[in-house]
């Protein structure tokens, strides 16, 4: 079991206080989750030719204006750090590729979350309300989000096996469920040259809509193809740069409940986490149907 | 039977955004008398109105979470929302009304009483039906009726791929179109008996616009099960 949270707002009000709603929700589907909890934030976009990136570092005293003035050497500009708890982003004035490449080669023992124009993913073991806390969710601004709050079945409980994971540039997934065949799914996509970090089912559902995408798919086709290549169970929510897609697998075996209003749409593993949103005794509710593909914002889902 | 009419004085408010469930549920159980109960407030919350054994009747305000109204015996609970999974599985009898839509496994193993669902209902609706009646008022998702064993499951709409999946002895009667019928599930005459037994059980459910001959039955053609004629009383 797991707990998944997505949120899209429509108005320039909620987008004030897209963290503390979203860290609502959270608290609510703790007990679906209270191994880990992570959030994806989607929020100020980086100029024009730089990229942004969130990091973790595992070291009690990470060394993050160090990191910043290392990054300005390499690429001229860099701004960061932002730190938060355990991660910190950074803008730098490069390409997100460039960038993740140089970090990936000269920074081995940091974790890169996310990376993308404004994408900001925080993600931690231990309880989601002490997460909510710990990085300081209600301050956060941004246009939408994505939690999840995970109770492990599969893998591990550190931060890397916590969700959401990053699946490319500005895009990412939360997983609700168990995928059976992502032993030899992961073999596969690791010829293909898709990196894994972790042991986790999650990421390897990750790594295939990575390798669908870079094939030249769109999010949608992406998406119907894991209805074909994915055994097992899933609610999967996913992240773009302007909003977020839900898919349920063909039997609907783990939950989900969407509802919008004129202010927002949100989507939940559970109602009690979204009758917290205003207004959302009057929000159009309904569950999704299983193995359709729902979606808000769709320019990157064509594109 | 028609659904009784709430006239009885309210007896206890409950508002969840104060009350806990337990407290709830708990006054439910331990005072013995019947009456009316209103719960403001429900937030999706879990397991509200959940193992009541006396003729109460409770109206709650609001949506719920999981598990609505389960193993419900003699009470009456009415919705007024949309419920989460699970709304009167293994009810004995009694009333459970949704004046909204459900979610997976609506009724699941109900053994009697009546659940009526005014919107529609998700997957797996009446899995494992044992006697209870369901009508939805809209459509049901797949794999409705998964192993009925006993009762009546009406829908007004449509029904999802695998209805009646490898199903017992319990009755499906549908309005709208069937995407697909599950094993062992086939489609039966609808006799002039089965016409009645439909219009007694929208009747019942007070749904009053929708014509009972418009329905068609649909059953278990008793292959992946052992059925013996001379059992039939029992089933």
């Amino acid at each position: 079991m797991c707990g998944i949270a997505g949120l899209y707002t429509k108005s320039a009000t909620l987008r004030e206080h897209l963290g503390a709603l979203l860290a609502d929700m959270l608290e609510q589907l703790s007990d679906r989750g209270p191994d880990s909890a992570g959030v994806a934030f989607y929020r100020d976009p980086a100029p024009a030719g730089w990229c942004k990136v969130s990091l973790h570092s595992p070291s009690h005293a990470p060394e993050w204006d160090a990191l910043g003035g290392e990054l300005a050497a390499q690429f001229g500009e860099a701004s960061g750090p932002r730190v938060r708890a355990t991660h910190a982003v950074f803008e730098i004035a490069a390409q997100a590729e460039e960038a993740q490449a140089w970090l990936l080669d000269r920074h081995p023992e940091l974790t890169l979350m996310s990376a993308g124009s404004s994408i900001e993913i925080y993600k931690e073991a231990g309880l989601p309300t002490r997460f909510v806390e710990r990085f300081a969710l209600e301050q956060i601004t941004g246009s939408h989000a994505l939690g999840h709050t995970r109770m492990a079945t599969e893998s591990r409980v550190t931060t890397e096996h916590s969700h959401p994971f990053s699946t490319g540039l500005d895009l990412c997934l939360v997983h609700n469920g168990s995928l059976s065949n992502h032993n030899r799914l992961r073999r596969t996509l690791a010829r293909e040259g898709i990196r894994f970090r972790t042991d986790c089912d999650s990421e390897v559902a990750a790594g295939y809509l990575t390798w669908r995408l870079r094939e030249g798919a769109t999010l949608e086709q992406a998406l119907e193809a894991c209805l074909d290549d994915l055994d097992g169970f899933y609610t999967f929510a996913v992240g773009t740069a302007d909003g977020f897609a839900v898919l349920r697998d063909p039997i609907a075996c783990k939950p989900a409940v969407m509802a919008e209003t004129d202010e927002w749409v949100a989507m939940a593993s559970e109602y009690r986490a979204i009758a917290v949103l205003p207004g959302a005794e009057d929000a159009v509710t309904w569950e999704p149907a299983p193995g359709q593909v729902y979606s808000w914002g769709t320019a990157s889902l064509v594109a | 039977m028609a659904t009784p009419e709430i006239t009885q004085e309210v007896v206890r408010s409950f508002d969840l955004a104060v009350d806990t469930v337990r407290e709830l549920n708990q006054a439910l159980h331990s005072e013995a008398s019947a009456g009316r109960v209103v719960v403001r407030n429900p937030g999706g919350r879990h397991a509200v109105a959940v193992g009541l054994d006396a003729p109460y009747e409770v109206e709650i305000e609001g949506h719920v979470g999981y598990y609505c109204a389960g193993m419900n015996k003699l009470a009456t609970v009415r919705v007024r929302g949309n419920c989460g999974v699970g709304v009167a599985e293994n009810m004995m009898s009694g009333l459970v009304v949704i004046e909204g839509s459900a979610s997976q496994s609506a009724g699941a193993s109900a053994r009697g009483g009546r659940l009526v669902i005014h919107g529609d209902a998700s997957a797996r609706c009446g899995i494992s039906l044992k006697g209870a009646d369901i009508v939805v008022r809209g459509s049901i998702g797949h794999m409705g009726a998964f192993m009925g064993q006993k009762g009546c499951l009406v829908v007004c709409g449509d029904a999802g791929d695998s209805l009646g999946d490898s199903l017992y002895e319990a009755r499906l009667y549908v309005r709208g179109s069937v995407a697909g019928l599950g094993a062992d599930c086939i489609e039966k005459e609808m006799r002039a008996e089965h016409v009645a037994q439909v219009r007694e059980l929208l009747a019942a459910a007070e749904i009053d616009d929708v014509d009972a001959a418009e329905f068609r039955r649909y059953g278990s053609a008793r292959r992946l099960y052992n059925f013996h004629v001379d059992n039939l009383g029992n089933y």
